[in-house]
């Protein structure tokens, strides 16, 4: 069971409370774009064994979206932030440094 | 290899069971291979098999990371049916799903295969449309299954509580052929066969990088060491991605961890597999007589090979329902395995961009039933370049759209 803690409304709950929805920081590619760009846009993840970065929804709470740095071997939660963003804030990613050195390098 | 019979039991019998040996040879890697399939599971050991014995191909390796049918094949809930909506879907798991008939007599090696039958519970107005709809999409394809009434269904299993307030049962779809099969028997079967023609089933060999050289590929590095090879098949299931990244190309594939429980043993009770897929559990009695029951995946990327307790409590809390004397079953062992699972929940059979580099992934949910169709068409694939039973599973139809459709419309479990 994860410990979850939602950056809106500041409250930490149990998984149950919240729902996962799939990697967070995909650029979306419009209609114009070309058939790779869609296909990476709606198919093609990263998948990794390690270091997550996904999007949730506090579903049973405040409703509202967030994303979360979270291990996918050990299921350990880094920590969560904001969805109003394109990229982890640095001091999260600084966090993850210390805990899981060379994790930007994929194995 | 000694053959299994009658006749060698009581030859074994008069000499205190002193003269069997081991079923296939614990080999280690040799320099070079014609072909080498990555993953000594069941679709790995299917695909080897069929090289061999339909194409001859018999210079083949199979490498394991871990140990023989550890992975998914030793982790399912052995369900076999081939009742799938789209054609290209009923074809691959039709054809698995005869092959599992004469796979004991073919193998030399009793899979225990029990064509006991699957019913696939209605439980909402939409699902009895639904499965009205696969079983008219079934008689097309020449899959035999039949829409039959909540009477029939009690008729089969008299332990199921059709009214139940939440999820009543208005119907099933209904396959006579469908049954289970012992899981690490398929394994070690085809390893006995594959190690017979002369194959190298390789465990606790890791593959830590693949060699390509002008986009084609030359082997593979292990923790064994470097073994060259003309063609290489990726069967890995849940850790496809992980292997593809090596190779330098991407998966539509997000792997998670799907769970699955048994009960303790009890007397008869239940002689089909029950599938309810409103409530994501489904049921069937081993022949030791636990209940064995699957549930459904943790909603987000895993690689634990485990699953969450409240996801078990979410299946047996609906199946309680359905099944009242469940409730008073206790539970021994409850394990996860990692599934990989594509955006149209239909499986990759595949060339890759890199050359002589074939994949088969993506089963997600429901590889078990798949095995022998699996392998079959991947021998094909890797043999011939293509197969017509994987034309329709390419990489490029997800750039193409053409996508096979069966995570809303058939009776998949996910």
């Amino acid at each position: 069971m994860l410990i979850v803690s939602c950056p809106n409304c500041g409250i930490t709950a149990e998984e149950t409370e919240f729902h996962a929805h799939g990697e967070a920081h995909i650029t979306r590619h419009a209609a114009d774009s070309s058939d790779d760009q869609m296909e990476t846009y709606l198919f093609m993840r990263k998948n990794p064994k390690g270091v997550h970065f996904e999007r949730w929804r506090h579903q049973n709470g405040c409703g509202k979206w967030f994303h979360m740095a979270r291990c996918t071997m050990t299921l350990e939660v880094f920590g969560t932030y904001s969805a109003q963003t394109y990229a982890p804030p640095e001091e999260l990613l600084a966090q993850i440094d210390a805990k899981r050195p060379g994790w930007r390098t994929p194995s | 290899m000694k053959k299994y019979s009658v006749f060698a039991v009581a030859r074994e019998a008069m000499r205190h069971h002193t003269g069997w040996t081991r079923a296939w040879r614990d080999a280690a890697p040799k320099k070079r291979y014609d072909a080498i399939i990555i993953g000594a599971g069941g679709h790995g050991l299917a695909t080897a098999y069929y090289l061999g014995k339909n194409f001859g191909i018999t210079n083949v390796a199979i490498l394991e990371k871990g140990w023989l049918g550890g992975g998914n094949t030793g982790r399912n809930t052995t369900i076999i049916r081939s009742n799938y909506l789209q054609d290209p879907s009923a074809a691959i798991y039709e054809k698995a799903r005869s092959l599992y008939e004469t796979m004991s007599q073919d193998l030399n090696y009793n899979v225990m295969f029990s064509p006991r039958g699957v019913i696939m519970l209605a439980q909402t107005e939409h699902e009895v449309r639904g499965y009205k709809r696969t079983a008219h999409a079934n008689m097309l394809q020449g899959v035999k299954t039949e829409f039959i009434s909540p009477e029939k269904v009690k008729q089969l299993v008299p332990i199921i509580n059709l009214a139940g307030p939440r999820y009543p049962v208005l119907g099933g779809l209904w396959q006579a052929r469908g049954g289970t099969a012992r899981h690490d028997a398929v394994a070690w079967g085809y390893a006995r066969a594959c190690s017979d023609m002369g194959m190298d089933v390789i465990q606790q060999c890791e593959v830590t990088g693949i060699r390509s050289e002008g986009g084609k590929v030359v082997g593979v590095s292990t923790t064994k060491g470097d073994i060259g090879c003309d063609k290489l098949g990726m069967v890995v299931a849940g850790h496809s991605g992980h292997l593809a990244d090596m190779a330098g190309f991407r998966l539509p594939i997000e792997s998670v961890a799907l769970q699955a429980l048994v009960s303790e043993p009890i007397k008869p009770c239940m002689d089909v597999v029950v599938m309810a897929n409103t409530v994501h559990g489904y049921m069937s009695q081993s022949d030791k007589g636990e209940m064995v029951i699957g549930g459904g995946t943790d909603g987000y990327n895993n690689y634990t090979q485990r699953g969450s307790f409240h996801h078990i409590e979410e299946t047996v809390r609906a199946l309680i329902e359905t099944f009242p004397m469940v409730s008073r079953l206790k539970m021994l062992r409850q394990w996860g395995g990692i599934v990989d699972v594509t955006g149209d929940r239909s499986p990759i059979l595949s060339r890759t961009p890199v050359d002589g580099i074939f994949i088969n992934c993506g089963w997600g949910t429901g590889g078990f039933k798949a095995i022998p169709g699996s392998g079959w068409a991947m021998a094909e694939l890797m043999a011939k370049g293509r197969s017509p039973l994987t034309d329709a599973f390419g990489l490029d139809r997800f750039t193409q759209g053409r996508f096979i459709d069966e995570s809303v419309a058939a009776g998949v479990a996910h």
